[in-house]
């Protein structure tokens, strides 16, 4: 084993820089991904088949590609057609769009269960549906995704490490540029693992703090 | 002729109304009418249509055939020329909605919000009363039911019988020209039936108009000023109570009653 606590610590500032853009991309994807994903659970749901079929294939197409298939051709494949994004852009947008396939499903399940009666109810006090979907089933709905959520956003925020493979100096490509440089693995290493573990911490209280004050008596 | 014809526009009028879920015929040509003020119970065996006639008159069920109209104006859809059904806007169904309240078998409640909230909802949001007007609704609603100290409790906190009282006052804050129970007393507890009960009494005597669908035989002969007997997705008989329990005509009526007095 080569760790060394003395390379260990040197490598932790640099790979500070790099989880600043892990977080970067975790944030921004996740909150395109829930508005995303928001939006596609509704027109899951939507009683119109073209809308209700839309999502359905939005879901498959980006469930079924592995993200690192996705990345690779967004980054390597779209410059062909003449459409020309920094790395950043396309990480951001592979990883969103992922994210909000799986956003998609959440969202969906947490709508379908939803008692209909809730939805009978305040459709009976002259509601619209827009309205009672917003009001009444999707705040029921947002209490029973959230642990879902939770769970997405952490393989969202460890999913991120993909990006190493596009150029952009994450947190893993901190790591593997001082692994080289320095010819150790262990110490860096140790850090990155240290760095991705701490950053998924905050989420799970971000998710029992909202979890509490949400709480359904 | 019954009430619900005589004089002046009916608040509810129902004409040869049929419904199917799929192959199952659940109405089958069904016509009625109620007067304002009427108390109208509808009766009958499980399966013979009755909450399903209570679902067309609001929409929250279409129907394939026949015509609804509420205080004159059609519901859902209405005749258009050459015998064409024109299917009304979805605002309109939405405005004539917040004149028709609708009480619920499982109460309904919005379990997110307190007891006020759920009664306060649909007046500010739908209505665009002020908050405070709508609190003070809330609150007389409230007292009216009984149930004042439980304004700021979650329905989770609630009894049955709270929970439908609450939901009945949540009804009454849209100030509905109309309301219809599908059941309220079905999912409680004996013991809290009575609590409902004596509010449906009392929205009675304030001259509500009222369509109840119900299995409490005792409460459809004090408070109905008219019986109607549902069977197979028709209205078998009507009239008033004395005569559909005292003398009922029918034999489908006789077999009916005859079952639940063996209980």
């Amino acid at each position: 084993m080569d760790f060394q606590w003395s390379l260990f610590l040197e490598s932790l500032p640099f790979l500070a820089q790099g989880a600043v853009v892990t977080a970067q991309l975790t944030v921004i994807s996740f909150v395109i991904g829930l508005v995303l994903g928001t939006l596609g659970g509704l027109a899951r749901v939507s009683k119109n088949p073209v809308i209700a079929g839309l999502a359905v294939f939005y879901v498959t197409l980006m469930r079924g590609v592995p993200l690192l298939v996705t990345l690779t051709f967004l980054y390597y494949g779209l410059p062909s057609a003449g459409i020309q994004l920094s790395a950043f852009t396309v990480g951001i947008l592979a990883l969103a769009l992922t994210n909000g396939a799986y956003v998609t499903e959440i969202v969906r399940a947490g709508i379908q269960s939803i008692e209909p009666g809730q939805m009978r109810a305040a459709r009976s006090l002259g509601m619209s549906y827009g309205r009672a979907m917003r009001r009444i089933i999707l705040p029921q709905a947002l209490r029973r995704v959230l642990p879902p959520l939770t769970n997405e956003f952490i393989t969202l925020l460890k999913n991120t490490s993909l990006v190493s493979t596009i150029a952009l100096t994450d947190l893993l490509r901190v790591g593997l540029e001082i692994m080289t440089w320095k010819a150790n693995t262990f110490s860096p290493f140790a850090g990155v693992a240290l760095f991705y573990l701490c950053m998924t911490l905050p989420m799970q209280w971000v998710n029992q703090w909202v979890e509490s004050k949400y709480r359904i008596r | 002729m019954h009430a619900g014809t005589d004089g002046g526009i009916p608040m509810v009028e129902i004409k040869a109304l049929h419904k199917s879920f799929g192959e199952l015929k659940v109405l089958q040509g069904v016509d009625l009418a109620v007067a304002p003020g009427e108390v109208v119970v509808i009766i009958g065996p499980s399966g013979s249509g009755k909450s399903t006639l209570l679902n067309c008159i609001n929409l929250l069920e279409s129907f394939e055939a026949g015509t609804v109209r509420v205080a004159g104006e059609w519901i859902g859809y209405m005749p258009g020329s050459g015998g064409a059904r024109v299917k009304q806007p979805e605002n309109h169904i939405n405005r004539m909605r917040t004149h028709i309240g609708m009480v619920f078998q499982q109460f309904n409640l919005f379990p997110h919000m307190t007891a006020l909230e759920n009664i306060i909802e649909a007046p500010i949001q739908v209505l665009d009363l002020p908050r405070d007007k709508a609190v003070a609704r809330a609150e007389a609603l409230l007292a009216k039911v009984g149930l004042s100290a439980k304004a700021g409790a979650y329905p989770g906190e609630l009894s049955g019988g709270q929970q439908q009282r609450v939901a009945i006052a949540r009804s009454l804050a849209m100030e509905p020209n109309l309301m219809l129970f599908d059941e309220v007393t079905s999912a409680l507890d004996p013991e809290l039936v009575g609590e409902v009960l004596a509010v449906l009494r009392q929205l009675a005597s304030d001259g509500m108009t009222m369509l109840l669908v119900t299995h409490e035989m005792g409460f459809a002969r004090d408070v109905a000023d008219r019986v109607v007997f549902m069977d197979g997705g028709v209205i078998v008989e009507q009239g008033a109570p004395a005569e559909i329990f005292g003398n009922p005509r029918n034999d489908r009526t006789r077999a009916f009653l005859r079952r639940l007095q063996t209980h």
